[in-house]
């Protein structure tokens, strides 16, 4: 799914500065579970907004709405009667929520009050990782299902970089594990370290081409 | 003039280089001293490239000056602030210019370095990299087009003897020696126990590369811990740690130098490897230190 954080207060007090009247727009998908952008952040955002705006003397009119997907165009057409009442909307969904809503009420500001941050998956409570850059060009037979793309801090295709630390950790953070040496070990455990000692070219970093577009095809 | 690297490589009983680190700044007076220094006292004088991520004068600015000046430099590229056009043009642009080797290195990450907030690039990796050099060698660019004029480096490499697993980092050098390098330029190495069974293994895949083991003199016990936290690669054991602690103070460098030069002693009479480079970064007034006190030439 996809990971986001919420942006500083400080950072949405700034941008929404202008206005006396928002709508705080939520996503109930990806950015629900990763406790982002969902109802219920919806209204902490709602709430901090204005107890700050009071306590600055500026008193400000939040409303709250959120949809169930906020990159379907049919979902965000649900808000369009709150979105008419306001000034301007923030987003607390990923950036295609975000431009979503922006292209369908172009007459609006569309703010973000979340970073997306990357594609990943929940590793214990609380915690989410990055598992996937979405490269178009999938490399995960090659490394055991690990992929070095987006987990090796730089991307390496033929094996781990000499900054690896001791007991196998990245040169980057003590923390984390080498991706490689992950591979390495996936590798050994089914026997397939041959796939490991291949060549692999450079690759194509092209195979999207940004922005992305895919046609599905008719069954 | 001095006599080309690749010779040197065939014929050399020990092979001894140094590094010449760039200057943060356009002031090159401080390499030139260093070059004129070194030139006849090593075989080759190796530039890194931006390293540690910290932004310098370029690797190719310095090899052009040792050029000039009469030495043999060691084209040192990374990875990492490149993608494939701008490597290939810097190498076309080297080999124009008489540099006739180069190392082929991931480089650190930005993380490290001082400009952290650097887009990286990464576009290929060192494996990638040794068989770009040989494509270009053979007269055609990476996208198959021909060259006019093309490329003949001496190709080399690193590797990390002391990686924790060892496993992992082996298959890589596998790959890069399959890919086809002269020599291989370790990470600083304090431990000789595992430099010499890094070289027993390097030596069962490949009988013909030549091993160079990194020599990065430590001049204090706060330096080494520094290191071991700071450095990518580098484990400097607690022996070592103990030997810099417990010699008086103001004595740190030439016990460092004292260290470094036993070491290559060791290395070159029990022929461990087939000889040494030595990093000696902001102190390279004191490589011939280095180089008397280990009886070199």
């Amino acid at each position: 799914m996809i990971i986001a954080e919420r942006k500083p207060m400080e950072e949405i007090k700034q941008f929404i500065a202008p206005y006396k009247k928002v709508l705080v727009a939520g996503c109930g998908t990806c950015v629900t579970v990763c406790w982002a952008g969902g109802e219920k952040e919806v209204a902490v955002l709602a709430s901090q907004l204005r107890l700050a705006r009071s306590a600055e003397g500026s008193e400000i009119s939040v409303l709250e709405a959120t949809v169930e997907r906020q990159c379907e165009r049919e979902m965000v057409a649900e808000i369009k009667d709150k979105v008419a009442e306001v000034e301007a909307v923030i987003s607390l969904a990923c950036g295609s929520g975000v431009q979503t809503m922006a292209e369908m009420f172009e007459d609006k500001p569309v703010l973000p009050a979340v970073n997306t941050t990357f594609i990943g998956m929940p590793e214990k409570e609380g915690l989410w990782v990055e598992m996937c850059g979405a490269c178009g060009d999938c490399f995960l037979d090659r490394t055991g299902g690990i992929c070095p793309i987006v987990r090796c801090a730089k991307g390496l295709l033929n094996g781990p970089c000499g900054g690896t630390r001791r007991g196998g950790k990245c040169e980057i953070d003590p923390e984390k594990d080498c991706a490689w040496v992950l591979i390495y070990r996936r590798l050994e455990k089914q026997g397939r370290l041959d796939v490991m000692r291949k060549y692999y070219a450079p690759k194509n970093y092209r195979a999207v081409k940004r922005p992305g577009k895919v046609q599905a095809s008719k069954a | 003039m001095a006599k080309p690297f690749r010779e040197i490589l065939k014929t050399k009983d020990f092979i001894v280089t140094a590094e010449v680190g760039p200057v943060k700044g356009s002031s090159v007076s401080k390499a030139i001293e260093h070059i004129e220094l070194l030139k006849d006292k090593v075989d080759g004088l190796n530039v890194t490239d931006n390293q540690s991520s910290v932004m310098r004068y370029p690797s190719l600015g310095v090899c052009l000056l040792i050029k000039e000046h009469g030495g043999e430099p060691v084209f040192q590229v990374t990875c990492r602030d490149r993608n494939r056009l701008a490597i290939q043009a810097d190498l076309l642009f080297a080999y124009s210019r008489g540099i006739n080797n180069v190392l082929c290195l991931t480089g650190d990450s930005i993380d490290v370095g001082d400009h952290k907030e650097a887009k990286q690039v990464f576009d290929l990796d060192s494996v990638q990299l040794i068989h770009l050099v040989h494509t270009m060698n053979s007269g055609k660019d990476m996208a198959g087009n021909e060259l006019d004029g093309g490329i003949d480096f001496c190709i080399g490499t690193t590797a990390t003897p002391s990686a924790d697993p060892l496993e992992p980092q082996l298959i890589k050098v596998e790959k890069k020696l399959k890919a086809g390098v002269s020599f291989i330029q370790t990470q600083a190495v304090y431990e000789l126990d595992e430099l010499k069974r890094f070289t027993e293994l390097v030596r069962n895949m490949d009988g013909k590369v030549k091993i160079l083991a990194g020599i990065v003199p430590v001049i204090g016990a706060k330096m080494a811990a520094y290191m071991n936290e700071n450095v990518p690669g580098i484990f400097i054991p607690q022996h070592l740690i103990d030997e810099l602690a417990q010699a008086p103070k103001g004595t740190g460098v030439s016990k460092g130098i004292e260290i470094a030069a036993r070491m290559i002693k060791q290395i070159k009479e029990e022929k461990i490897c087939d000889g040494v480079h030595i990093m000696f970064i902001g102190r390279e007034e004191r490589v011939p230190e280095i180089l008397e006190a280990a009886g070199l030439p």
